[in-house]
C-alpha cells in the first residue's frame, strides 16, 4: 500500500478569470504522475465543473484531491446556499445561473450532470443556507 | 491534416500558434460545460467565446486549437493564459458557420 497523495486549492469564489485553475493543475500532476488519457480526462471534467459551480453558486470553496491506488477521489465543499432540490438541479439544462453568468459561457445546466457522467461514484451532502460538498470518485 | 496546413488552407490569423499537432476532428460552440464534455483531444474548438475560461477548457480537452470566428478577440489575460498552458488560438473573420463549412471541405478532402 502506498501513501496516498494529496492536492488541496482554495477556489477563490470572487474571481470568474481564475476558475478552473485547480483542474489544470491538478490535471498536469496526473498526466506527470503518467495516468491514462481517460482517467485524467474524467478528473479533469469532474472537477472543473464542480470548481465553476463553487465560483457561480457558492463564493468559492475548497477543493481536495486524493489519489489512492485503486481510484482518484476529489472533494468539494463550500459555504455557500445549498442546493435546495438536489434532483431538480440534476437535470440536464436546468441552471439558475443569472444571466451575468451566461454571457460568460455558463449556466447550460450541465455542471452536475457533468460530474455525475464522468465520475463513477458522487455523493452530494447539501443543507440549504450552510453549505454543500460533493464527494467524487473515479476508479483506476 | 495538421494544424498548420489547415492555417495555410483557410487562411486562418495565428494568435498562438505553439506547436503543430494532427487534427482529429471539429467542435464547435459556446456553452463552455457542453465544450468541456463535447471538444476532443486534438479537435479543433470554433467558437466566439472569449474570456480565459475558454482557455482552461481547451487546456483541459487538449483541444489543438481554440478557433475563434466572428474576428473575435481574446483579451490580454486570457492570451497570457493561453501562452503559458501552451493554447493554440487562431483567429478568422468568418462565422462560425462558414467556418465548419471551409473546416469540412478541408478535412473531408473536398473543394473549397
Amino acid at each position: 500500500m502506498s501513501d496516498v497523495l494529496k492536492f488541496h486549492f482554495d477556489v477563490d469564489g470572487s474571481d470568474f478569470s481564475s476558475a478552473g485553475e485547480a483542474s489544470v493543475v491538478v490535471k498536469k500532476k496526473l498526466r506527470q504522475l503518467g495516468y491514462p488519457a481517460d482517467v485524467i480526462r474524467k478528473v479533469s471534467i469532474a472537477m472543473y465543473e464542480g470548481e465553476i459551480n463553487m465560483v457561480i453558486h457558492a463564493g468559492g470553496g475548497c477543493a481536495d484531491v486524493e489519489v489512492h491506488d485503486d481510484e482518484i477521489v476529489i472533494i468539494l465543499s463550500d459555504k455557500g446556499p445549498g442546493i435546495p432540490d438536489v434532483a431538480l438541479a440534476m437535470q440536464e439544462g436546468y441552471s439558475t445561473a443569472r444571466d451575468n453568468i451566461r454571457v460568460l459561457g455558463f449556466g447550460a445546466g450541465m455542471g452536475l450532470p457533468n460530474m455525475k457522467k464522468y465520475t463513477d461514484e458522487m455523493q452530494i451532502d447539501t443543507k440549504v443556507g450552510e453549505g454543500t460538498v460533493i464527494t467524487m470518485k473515479v476508479k483506476l | 491534416m495538421t494544424l498548420q496546413t489547415l492555417c495555410e488552407k483557410l487562411g486562418l490569423e495565428k494568435i498562438i500558434f505553439d506547436h503543430d499537432t494532427e487534427i482529429s476532428g471539429v467542435y464547435v460552440g459556446d456553452f463552455l460545460s457542453r465544450a468541456m464534455s463535447r471538444v476532443g483531444a486534438d479537435n479543433v474548438w470554433v467558437t466566439i467565446m472569449a474570456n480565459t475560461n475558454v482557455v482552461a477548457v481547451a487546456s483541459l480537452t487538449d483541444a489543438a486549437c481554440i478557433l475563434l470566428a466572428e474576428g473575435v478577440q481574446l483579451p490580454e489575460e486570457a492570451l497570457s493564459a493561453a501562452r503559458e498552458n501552451s493554447i493554440n488560438v487562431l483567429s478568422s473573420d468568418d462565422s462560425a458557420y462558414d467556418l465548419c463549412l471551409a473546416l469540412s471541405a478541408a478535412l473531408n478532402g473536398g473543394e473549397q
